[in-house]
Order: C-alpha cells, then sequence, then structure tokens
C-alpha cells in the first residue's frame, strides 16, 4: 500500500511539474504534447498536499444516491410492528420529549401513531427488515450496511439538504464532491472529478438548488458539474453545427498563443487559468459523449437497471450513468433524486417514488460487483432526515402523512470498506427516538473521508482567518461498520 | 491558483532534484502555513486579539446567553474583569498581569481538566495567538469598541512622501500603507486599457471607436476627466449600477418556490436605473425603498420604490400555512435590510442571540417588527392569470402614469399592469420574539426598535419604516454609509475595503485601509450621499488608474492585491460578458427597461424542472430586438436562472447577495465558444466588416478594436491573419459554411462571399474568447 501511496505522489507531482513547466516555455506544446490536469492538482498554497490521501484509502469513488425529500425510514428500513399496533393513538408525551415540529404539524391538536401501509420481511444472511416496496434492495441486502440510527440537526430541507452536503445548515460551505476533488483530485484528466445528476420522480417535489454542488470557499474547479443524460450532456458542450474538432483544435492553439502574450505582459496567473480551462473544456468535449452514451450497453444490463434507464433524465438512467462516470475515474458522483417529501398520501407516493429507485439502486450495487468495482467504490443511499411516526393531517385507514423528523432515520452504504450485511444502530419500539449507536451527520461525514484515506480532522481549507473542515468541529468515524 | 516566478524556477530545479521534491511531497506536514508575520509590538483589540477571542472564545463565552459557559463572557471589559462566579478569587482578566490572569493560566495549560479552549471543542490557540494574548494582557488588557460599531470621524490625511504619484485624497490613504511596506505603486496604464476598465466599471459598456480615437488624440491634461464625466452621464451609467442593486433587492421575474410563475415586478427596476442616472442622493434613494408608502403626500414614484421590500419570493402553493410564509417574508425584509444596508449578520439572531455581535433575539424581532405591519397575507392566491402577477399591497401604473408621473416605466402595451409595493395595514400588528424562529412560537411582545450596539432608536423618529430610515441616516448611524461606500468601492476594486461587505460584525474582515473607508463614508455624507460624485472620485484616483501589471514582487508579497499597488484584474460579471459581446457587434438594442427579455437558451431546461403548471412551464424565447438586449434584461425564473448568467457567477436572486464570486471554469469556456449569442455576433459583425471592402488586416484590427478595444500588436495581428488564411483554405475544402453561419436569427445582408463571412467569423470568435476581452486590465 505504501508503494501505491507513493505512486500517487510521484504521478502528481511529475503531472504537476509538466503543467507548471509547459506553462513557463510558452504555449507551443499547450494544445498537444502536455496538456495540464486541470481536475488533478491542487495550489502549491493550499495548507495540505491535495491529491495524496493520508493513509490506504479503501474507496477511491464515491457513488451518492440522494434521496430528496426525505424518505420515511418507516415505510422502508426500519420495521415497527409496535406502530401498527397503536394505530391512531396519542404519541406519549415522554418519548416526544420537547422535539420541536416544523410549521408543517406544530399546528396539529393530535399526533396520531401510524404504523407503516406496507409489510416487512427479513433478507439475506444478515436477516435484515425490508419493506415490501423494496424488493430488488431487499435482493442485495448482504451487500449493503443500514444505519438505522443517523440523525441531524436540522427539520427543514433547505437547510438540512445544505447540512448533508457541505456539513453546514448555512451555505457558502464547499459540499462533500468539492472537499473529495479537492483532496484527492481526479482520477481521468478529461473529467470533473465532482459531476452531478438530477432526476425527479411523480410525486411533488422539492426543489434543488446548485449551492448544494458549490465550491464554497475552494478553488472553482472542485464545483460540481451537472450532467444531464440528454443530447447535450453539459451545457454548450456540442460544437457549433458545421465545425469540426479540426478546427476547434486550430482556435485554441491560437487563442493559447495570443493569450500567452497577455501573460507576458501582465503576469497574472489567471491568464494561465483561463488557457487550461479552456484545454479541459476541449478535452470534455469528447470525453462526456463517450462516457455518456449508454447505446453500447448490452441488453441485460439495460433489463438490470429496468427500460428506465432508456429515458435520459430518470433515476434509473442516472443509476446507470453514474456507475459509467465512476468507472471512468469520476470521484464523485453526486445523484439526486426528489420526490420523498410525503406530507401527505404517503401511502401511493412513496409507492411512486419506490418503483423510481429499488430497482436501479439494487442494479448499481450488483452491476458494480460483478466489474470487480463495488470494493473500490463507496456508494450511499439515504435522505436528508427521516419521517415521523405520527401523521400529519388526517390519518385514515389507508392514507396519511408524516412529518420531518431529524432525531432518527435510515440510510444504507455498501462497498468501498463498508461492511456488508449489516444493520447498524437502532431506534427505540416507536421508532422516534435512537437507543443504540447514533450516527450523527459529521461521524457519517468523517467516516466517508475516512474510507477514502482522508483525516477528517486534517483535510483542511483555511479562509479568511478560520480553518474549516468538512466536520467542522465535531465527527468520528463509525469503526464498527468498517473492514 | 498563484504561480509565481520564484516558484516557478524551483519546478525546473527539481527536474534535476525530483527524487528529493517526491521525498518531500511525502513528508508533507498538513497544516504547512505561509510564515507568519511577527508579533506587533503594540496590540490593538480590534486587529489583533478580538479575531482570536471571537474565533476560538466567544462561541461559549460571548454574546449568546444560552450558550454561555461558566456565566463568563470575554467580548465585554466589565464582565472578563470580574470575579468569577465559580471561583470569585479568580479573574478571567487581570490587567497587566497576565500570571494571575484565569484566561492565560488556561490557555497555556496542559492539563485537559482545565485547558482552554477545552478538547472537545477542537480548537485550538496557535502558540502566536497566545503570545498575542499574553502581550495584550501584559499591555493592560485594553477593550476597545468594535470599529464598526463606532461612528467615523474624518481621519486627518496621512504624509507621504510620493507627491506626485497624488490625484486625489484616496491616494494618500493608500500610499500611505505601501510607503510603509516599502513598496511602490504601478504606474498609469495605458490609456486604451484605462479607458476600457472606466468604460465596463461605469457603463458596462465596451467604449466606441470613436470615443477611443477621441480619447486617444486628446493630450489634454483633463482629457481622463472628461471622458469620466461623459460616461457617468450616458443612460447606461443607471444600468451598470443597477445592476448591483438588483442583487441586493433580488429582483426576479418569477415569484420562486414550487410552482415559480410570472411576476410583473420590472417597473421597479426600471425606477432604479432612472433613479441612478439622476443622481438621486443616497438617503433618498433607501428611504424611499423603505417607506416611500409612508412619507407625507407621497407620489407614486415613491410608492413604486417600495417594491424593493416585495422583491422576496412569495409562495403560490395551496395548502401551505398563511402565517408561516407572511412570517418568511417578514424575516426575508429584516435579514435583507441587516445585510444589505448594515452589513449585519443580522439573520444569525432569528433563533437565538447572536453568537458573535452584540445583537440579541430580542433585538433581531424589534427590527422585524419593523416589517411586520405590511396588510399582505402568506399565500394570496395559487397560479393564475395576470391578477396574480402582483401580490397585495399592490399598485397599478396606468397608461396615463407612463405619459406624466412614471415616464420612465418602459410599459410597452396597454395591458393592465401591477406591481408589489408596501402598504402599512391600519391596525399596528403585535409582534413577539419567536422562539427558536419558529412562526407561531411566540414568545415575549416586543416592541419596534433597533440593535443597541449599532446606535438605539431615538424616541423622535416614529416608530414605522419611515422611523427606520431617519435612524439608518441619522448622523450618528457608525454603519450606512460605511457599508454603501464599500459596496460602490468593490464594484470599481473588485473587493471591498471590508472583503466582507455583508458582514462588517465581529467574525467580518477587518478593513485593509480602515481610515479611508471612514473618509469617504464622512465624505460621502458630508456631500449629500452624492453617488455619482463619489463614482467619480473613486475613478478619478490614481488607485484606480494604475496599470494592472503584476511583478512577481507583487505577486509574492501581496497576491490578493489587498494593499492596491496595482489596479486589479479581472473578468467583468455575468451580464457584461453578454453586454460586450452584443455591443462590440453592433448588435446591441440599447433600450432602457421593461418587460424583460427571453434570449436564446438550451432547450429543456424550464421544462425539466417544472410543477407544469403556470406560463412559465416552458421557455418561448424571443425574437427580434429583444434577443438583442442587454444582460441586465435577460428573464429571472428564480428555480431555473439563465444558465449563462449562472455559469458567470450571477446572483440566483433567491435571497439578497451583495458579493458574487469570480470563477474560472470550463464551463465558461464551453459557453464562450458555442453559445449561439457570441456565434451570431461574430456572424454579424464579420457581415460588417467584410461590406467594408478593407484589407483583412484592417478588418482585423478594427474587430480587434471593437471586441478587445485596444488596437492589436503587430504579433497579434499575425496571428489572427494567418488564422483568416487559414479558415478561408478550410472553408474552401469542405468545412461547411452555410452550416456555420445559420447561427441566430439576425438577418444576413446577403452581400458578402459566404467561405470569406464563415472565415471572418471564426476569426471573431476566436477574438471573444480571448482572456482579455471579458477582462478589465
Amino acid at each position: 500500500m505504501e508503494k501505491n501511496i507513493l505512486e500517487h505522489g510521484l504521478n502528481f507531482n511529475r503531472r504537476r511539474f509538466l503543467s507548471r513547466l509547459s506553462l513557463g516555455l510558452g504555449s507551443v506544446a499547450l494544445g498537444s504534447l502536455m496538456i495540464p490536469d486541470l481536475f488533478t492538482g491542487g495550489t502549491e498554497d493550499a495548507p495540505f498536499a491535495p491529491g495524496v490521501p493520508d493513509f490506504a484509502p479503501k474507496a477511491k469513488r464515491v457513488i451518492y444516491l440522494f434521496q430528496n425529500g426525505a424518505p420515511s425510514q418507516l415505510e422502508l428500513f426500519d420495521y415497527k410492528p409496535k406502530l401498527r399496533e397503536m394505530m391512531g393513538q396519542e404519541l406519549p408525551a415522554s418519548i416526544r420529549a420537547g422535539q420541536r415540529l416544523t410549521g408543517m404539524t406544530s399546528g396539529q391538536a393530535s399526533f396520531p401513531l401510524v404504523g407503516s401501509i406496507y409489510d416487512f420481511k427479513q433478507y439475506g444472511d444478515s436477516r435484515a427488515w425490508i419493506s415490501d416496496i423494496f424488493p430488488h434492495t431487499a435482493k442485495v441486502v448482504d451487500d449493503i450496511c443500514i444505519i438505522k440510527s443517523m440523525h441531524t440537526e436540522a427539520i427543514n430541507h433547505d437547510p438540512a439538504l445544505t447540512f448533508f452536503q457541505t456539513g453546514a445548515q448555512q451555505g457558502n460551505r464547499p459540499s462533500m464532491g468539492a472537499w473529495l476533488s479537492y483532496g484527492l483530485g481526479s482520477e481521468n484528466k478529461n473529467l470533473p472529478a465532482f459531476t452531478v445528476l438530477l432526476s425527479r420522480g411523480r410525486g411533488d417535489g422539492q426543489g434543488v438548488y446548485s449551492k448544494l454542488w458549490t465550491n464554497g470557499f475552494l478553488d472553482s474547479r472542485h464545483q460540481g458539474v451537472q450532467f444531464s443524460s440528454g443530447e447535450d450532456p453539459v451545457l454548450y458542450l456540442k460544437d457549433p453545427a458545421g465545425l469540426n474538432r479540426f478546427e476547434r483544435r486550430k482556435m485554441l492553439d491560437k487563442l493559447a498563443e495570443m493569450n500567452e502574450l497577455s501573460y507576458q505582459e501582465f503576469n497574472d496567473p489567471e491568464i494561465t487559468a483561463k488557457v487550461q480551462q479552456y484545454e479541459m473544456a476541449y478535452r470534455m468535449q469528447t470525453a462526456v459523449p463517450e462516457v455518456t452514451d449508454i447505446s453500447k450497453e448490452p441488453e441485460e444490463i439495460i433489463e438490470m437497471y429496468g427500460q428506465d434507464c432508456r429515458t435520459p433524465g430518470t433515476f434509473a438512467a442516472n443509476c446507470l450513468l453514474a456507475r459509467k462516470l465512476s468507472e471512468n475515474g469520476v470521484r464523485f458522483v453526486q445523484l439526486y433524486h426528489q420526490g420523498w417529501d410525503q406530507h401527505g398520501n404517503l401511502p401511493r407516493d412513496i409507492k411512486w417514488q419506490a418503483e423510481d429507485v429499488d430497482k436501479a439502486s439494487a442494479a448499481l450495487i450488483t452491476d458494480l460487483k460483478q466489474r470487480g468495482l463495488l470494493d473500490e467504490t463507496l456508494v450511499i443511499w439515504g435522505g436528508e432526515f427521516g419521517r415521523t411516526n405520527y401523521s400529519q393531517g388526517t390519518l385514515t385507514k389507508d392514507n396519511y402523512g408524516r412529518d420531518h423528523h431529524p432525531r432518527c432515520f435510515s440510510i444504507w452504504m455498501a462497498g468501498g470498506g463498508v461492511k456488508p450485511g449489516m444493520v447498524y444502530g437502532e431506534t427505540d419500539e416507536f421508532g422516534y427516538n435512537i437507543v443504540k449507536d447514533p450516527v450523527h451527520v459529521n461521524d457519517f461525514h468523517a467516516t466517508v473521508l475516512n474510507q477514502l484515506g482522508l483525516n477528517h480532522e486534517k483535510l483542511i481549507y483555511k479562509h479568511l482567518g478560520r480553518r474549516y473542515r468538512l466536520t467542522d468541529v465535531a465527527g468520528k468515524v463509525i469503526k464498527d461498520i468498517i473492514t | 491558483m498563484k504561480l509565481s516566478m520564484n516558484k516557478r524556477l524551483i519546478y525546473i530545479m527539481l527536474t534535476v532534484m525530483g527524487i528529493v521534491y517526491i521525498i518531500q511531497a511525502c513528508n508533507r506536514s498538513p497544516t504547512n502555513q505561509v510564515a507568519e508575520e511577527k508579533i506587533p509590538d503594540s496590540i490593538s483589540y480590534n486587529f489583533h486579539v478580538r479575531p482570536i477571542l471571537s474565533d476560538k472564545c466567544f462561541i461559549c463565552h460571548g454574546p449568546d446567553a444560552n450558550k454561555r459557559e461558566a456565566s463568563l463572557r470575554l467580548d465585554i471589559a466589565e464582565e472578563a474583569y470580574k470575579a468569577l462566579k465559580d471561583n470569585p478569587s479568580a479573574h478571567a482578566l487581570v490587567p497587566f498581569k497576565p500570571g494571575a490572569s484565569e484566561v492565560f493560566r488556561r490557555i497555556t495549560s496542559a492539563d485537559s481538566a482545565v485547558m482552554m479552549p477545552p478538547k472537545s471543542s477542537n480548537l485550538k490557540l496557535t502558540s502566536r495567538e497566545i503570545s498575542i494574548l499574553e502581550k495584550w494582557i501584559k499591555q493592560g488588557a485594553k477593550y476597545e469598541n468594535h470599529w464598526a460599531f463606532t461612528s467615523p470621524k474624518t481621519p486627518s490625511i496621512p504624509k507621504i512622501s510620493n507627491k506626485s504619484w497624488i490625484r486625489n485624497e484616496i491616494d494618500y490613504f493608500v500610499l500611505d500603507r505601501l510607503e510603509q511596506k516599502g513598496i511602490e505603486p504601478n504606474k498609469e496604464a495605458d490609456k486604451e486599457r484605462l479607458l476600457k476598465r472606466a468604460s465596463l466599471d461605469i457603463t458596462g459598456l465596451p467604449p466606441s471607436l470613436e470615443m477611443m480615437d477621441k480619447f486617444l488624440a486628446d493630450n489634454s491634461a483633463n482629457a481622463y476627466e472628461k471622458i469620466v464625466d461623459q460616461l457617468i452621464s450616458s443612460p447606461a451609467y443607471g444600468e451598470r449600477m443597477a445592476l448591483h442593486w438588483l442583487d441586493v433587492a433580488r429582483f426576479a421575474d418569477s415569484h420562486g418556490y414550487q410552482d415559480d410563475n410570472y411576476r410583473s415586478q420590472w417597473p421597479w427596476r426600471d425606477w432604479v436605473i432612472y433613479a441612478f442616472n439622476k443622481n438621486m442622493p443616497y438617503d433618498q434613494f433607501i428611504t424611499w425603498q423603505l417607506a416611500g408608502d409612508l412619507l407625507p403626500n407621497g407620489t407614486k414614484e415613491q410608492l413604486l420604490a417600495t417594491g424593493f421590500n416585495r422583491n422576496h419570493k412569495i409562495t403560490e402553493e395551496g395548502g401551505v400555512i398563511d402565517e408561516e410564509y407572511r412570517v418568511e417574508y417578514v424575516t426575508d425584509r429584516t435579514n435583507t435590510f441587516g445585510k444589505a444596508l448594515l452589513a449585519v449578520t443580522l439573520e444569525c439572531a432569528h433563533c437565538h442571540d447572536h453568537k458573535y455581535d452584540p445583537v440579541s433575539q430580542k433585538e433581531y424581532y424589534q427590527v422585524f417588527a419593523f416589517f411586520n405591519n405590511v396588510k399582505e397575507v402568506g399565500i394570496e392566491s395559487v397560479v393564475g392569470g395576470p391578477e396574480t402577477y402582483a401580490k397585495k399591497p399592490l399598485m397599478e401604473i396606468t397608461n396615463e402614469d407612463v405619459k406624466s408621473i412614471l415616464q420612465f416605466v418602459n410599459k410597452q402595451d396597454t395591458n393592465k399592469l401591477i406591481v408589489s409595493v408596501m402598504g402599512e395595514d391600519t391596525v399596528v400588528r403585535k409582534s413577539y420574539i419567536l422562539n427558536r424562529g419558529v412562526y407561531d412560537n411566540h414568545g415575549e411582545e416586543v416592541q419596534a426598535g433597533t440593535p443597541k450596539s449599532v446606535l438605539s432608536f431615538d424616541n423622535k423618529y416614529p416608530k414605522n419604516r419611515l422611523g427606520l430610515s431617519k435612524w439608518l441616516f441619522d448622523k450618528q448611524n457608525p454603519l450606512t454609509a460605511r457599508v454603501f461606500v464599500n459596496q460602490v468601492w468593490q464594484e470599481f476594486f473588485g473587493r471591498g475595503i471590508v472583503k466582507t461587505i455583508g458582514d462588517f460584525g465581529m467574525q467580518g474582515e477587518l478593513p485593509s485601509h480602515p481610515e479611508l473607508l471612514d473618509w469617504l463614508a464622512v465624505d460621502f455624507m458630508k456631500h449629500n450621499w452624492n453617488i455619482k460624485r463619489l463614482v467619480k472620485q473613486i475613478v478619478s484616483s490614481a488607485t484606480y488608474r494604475q496599470s494592472a501589471v503584476i511583478s512577481p514582487e507583487k505577486m509574492q508579497t501581496d497576491p490578493e492585491n489587498i494593499l492596491l499597488a496595482r489596479a486589479p484584474r479581472y473578468r467583468v460579471p455575468a451580464e457584461i460578458v453578454r453586454d460586450v459581446v452584443l455591443s462590440s457587434s453592433g448588435l446591441l438594442v440599447s433600450k432602457i427597461g421593461g418587460p424583460s427579455v427571453k434570449p436564446y437558451q438550451p432547450a429543456g431546461l424550464w421544462e425539466g424542472a417544472t410543477s407544469g403548471r403556470g406560463q412559465l412551464a416552458k421557455y418561448v424565447q424571443d425574437h427580434g430586438e429583444h434577443l438583442y438586449r442587454r444582460g441586465i434584461y435577460s428573464f429571472i425564473k428564480r428555480t431555473v436562472p439563465p444558465p449563462i448568467m449562472g455559469i458567470f457567477d450571477a446572483s440566483n436572486r433567491d435571497l439578497c447577495e451583495v458579493q458574487r464570486s469570480k470563477t474560472n471554469t470550463p464551463l465558461q469556456a464551453l459557453a464562450m465558444m458555442n453559445d449561439p449569442s457570441v456565434l451570431e455576433a461574430s456572424r454579424v459583425l464579420a457581415d460588417s466588416l467584410l461590406r467594408e471592402k478593407s484589407s483583412t488586416q484592417a478588418m482585423i484590427t478594427k474587430a480587434f478594436r471593437l471586441i478587445v478595444c485596444r488596437k492589436p500588436k503587430e504579433k497579434e495581428v499575425q496571428v489572427l491573419t494567418a488564422y483568416y488564411t487559414d479558415q478561408l483554405k478550410a472553408f474552401k475544402k469542405g468545412t461547411d459554411a452555410d452550416e456555420v453561419l445559420k447561427v441566430g436569427e439576425y438577418p444576413a445582408s446577403g452581400k458578402v462571399n459566404k467561405v470569406a463571412h464563415a472565415a471572418m467569423m471564426g476569426v471573431i470568435t476566436a477574438i471573444y474568447n480571448l482572456e482579455e476581452t471579458i477582462t478589465k486590465s
């Protein structure tokens, strides 16, 4: 492993050196031989040496299947028969214990408990309980680690999402993907280290906001680049009609030559950075369409993710695209699937969502595994908080809603050195409070960084006189769930 | 990415010593810092001590009463000198005696039971920070009022040696710091660069050829002053100045939230441009926006100005709780007031006392109370027709109005036009502290008031928004003038004198030139809050007029250009990127105001993010002159703002924004190379140049001057001429000229040879893609 790290460092420094050299010697070589790696290296002023892990990493890449809007743990992973027994009865005050309520239910006169309308069964060697609406996830249960004891601080979407993505509820901090891009660079010089894919379900959508994939105070090349699975996977990627690549190359060479004249006059590093951005753009124009083309995927793969994956912009299409991007060395692929915010009509809407995501999520695990990539790819599935054990709005026999609940919720992780076939943490019989092994968002971040070979207390960036970390001032690695 | 000559040399040396380098890289230290400055002889609380205490101690021993440990607060002198509650024989701070000070004992202790900050905080004082605190205590542990909360006084003009460099007062303050550090400022920029800079900064447009020729030929001593006057009196000045204000005011063309349907708020934007152009004094500009509806004998124009406080997002999502959203709007106004006009992060006191600044939660809700009496509801209507384009209180702008009192509103049809504005309810709504910020969790009742650490609210003022405006422009208010002057400074230098434009509080940055900031602020007030005068003062300074060349030494000593020993060099804002392209190609339609327009945009963006309801579910692109309006008029749908604007860091207008970032990304390169607006401009300019039937060199020179705003160097003409010849060959050989020339809707003259046209278009696209084109240098 030490050798790996050494090689990593060697490559990194060689690349960095070449890129500097090419700038120093003028622009002749810029277009051809020595293309600087944009998304790979860091700046020499960084407070630590980017591109080199702190210790041997288990995972090289992350695919984060973010379930935007907060899926109900009680209908998916956290089986609570007691809630069915006590259906309609009031949530005991001793359990609620002063938990603050969102604006949406705080005005309710009563808090009737409601059990899952869907049944649960146990699966795999781990005997984990999985809901009937997640049949495909149930089949890969021995490959994943379900954490039932996640908890967070925020109770509304925007701050909670921002917290999960950036480690702080107020915006303007770098997103997780940006931190990893900064910390580890890219494995592929033609693709950004951090990409973003959006999809939405049939139910009401909670929005996503571009601030979720921001670079914050880090250099802008660490910003997430949004990909779509349509004809132009990245905005303005396609050359204008009638122009070929060769002509484009010629223009870039002229630009580099003339920008170099400017550099000689002004000595402004932004000029060389600009030239590099053009080179990166040029390479993306070839690399991105190659990666996003699913036409060469065999039928059994399409079948595995579901026919939906042929439709650009679906969750299934994005899962397949995520595998392809990850396989091609994209460090962090961030998906957002919108539509989990079921304040009302939960039984119908959550089933829709499950139909959209269950098959493709499980397919991603299976697909990575059969390619031998699961060991080095950390896959994460989960939302920004959980949902209440009592009904929001009127509870009827077959309809109810659930409000936001920050005290406990479930996510799963797979691959990348996370223990497979494990269920971690427990909640009380009401599914309201954690009774064992709580995992805070900061702990989750610390653990993810750890799997990538980064010490969360050392991955820092000093900005405006303060040292920032993804985990801010807290967080501990959850050692129990890693191999 | 900062790269200095020295470092480059090092890299070259390292080819020889590669192995050594690799070993070094592996032994890297995780917190390798730049060499630290030496500890100053005289320790200042504001500049040296408070940043440490604020960052490392206030979180538990600061203004937030609920989170305070051991009842000790270190942000107030008397409290810190007092006997400790838990141990009355000890004192946190004993002036002149570090040894007797509990603070010092604890920050130097290795015993984890007494050590401060505690291990669990993961905060740590560096040895330098400990030394500063020790020295400060030795020197008497003197506290100072926070600089920003003390009224600015005119500082004396510093004495400097290089008098010949000075052009106005600004320069004394800048040069004083430079001379102390032994750094020389840059020489004046060349005339062409200077003109481009001033023109982009003052009007947002590149100078015309005529202006360039005139300025180059004018050798009189006041040539620059004349051109500055011309720029400031151009109507484009109002558009340029409005740009920043629209970010501050979170102006947009949609209501935001889930359905995000259309709103007709643009007449307010027309007023802003008009107000800047007629040089309305800042106090009036703000008073009208905050309280135009409350002015005695108020006019329709004053009422329209209050649209400022109704630009926030408004929900149209059925089923929401009305009061929750009403409170949300009041909150937005309160936070905007704090950030935009006071540069105080009031919003941090929304749920609890401020953790760093002396603003209690109660004071937050006292400011809130000013904005809490609007005759409005949380949800007035769901997505619907024209009657939903503004929400009550609203005003109608009639056809009669635009012919008489509201001539500046560019109303283009006779349809009913409504705008959301402010209006007080007759019954005063009670205001409460909202516990934990929850809309219906009422705590103690509060009366309208202001944070006393800034300035207590004088009871002679009425307790309404008009009174609040009077408080804001009270001669004693320490913030108002400083904050605005700093914002304007940022527009010209790319960074404020206080870098954190929206935070003058404890966690904000300290001013780089505190005396200069105060001088400008007092001068601004003395001269009746005259904005054009302030702008002229800034652009007339030698500081502004310096060249932007970065010497290797300056790159080393001051990479961020804090000391201003050179002019800043940075990319222009998103809207101006567009303006440069349209203006230089001759496509720009320079009308002012009117409904926002929908230029070319990649397909499917609105459609992919819509709930399906409302008239903005689909993007219906405009045609004709609407395609060639300035960037400020591009339609902003909040949930899907124009992508080209976002790529170049424009605000999404969700919330008040006072500072944009300046990124440099591959997506910007893609946009400049492939956006049809740029390609169309290239095509149209090529068409008109070719019709002039001049030499290739003359055409290229003219295109270059129009776009880059200077005459090209010989080498540049050579490269571009060779490129043109090459393109001619390529298009003759088979690259599809017809296809290339199809871009954009502007008609072709049909009078030029297609191969030549496509080749010249290629050359011009290349010029548009030069780094210098969209950079002030």
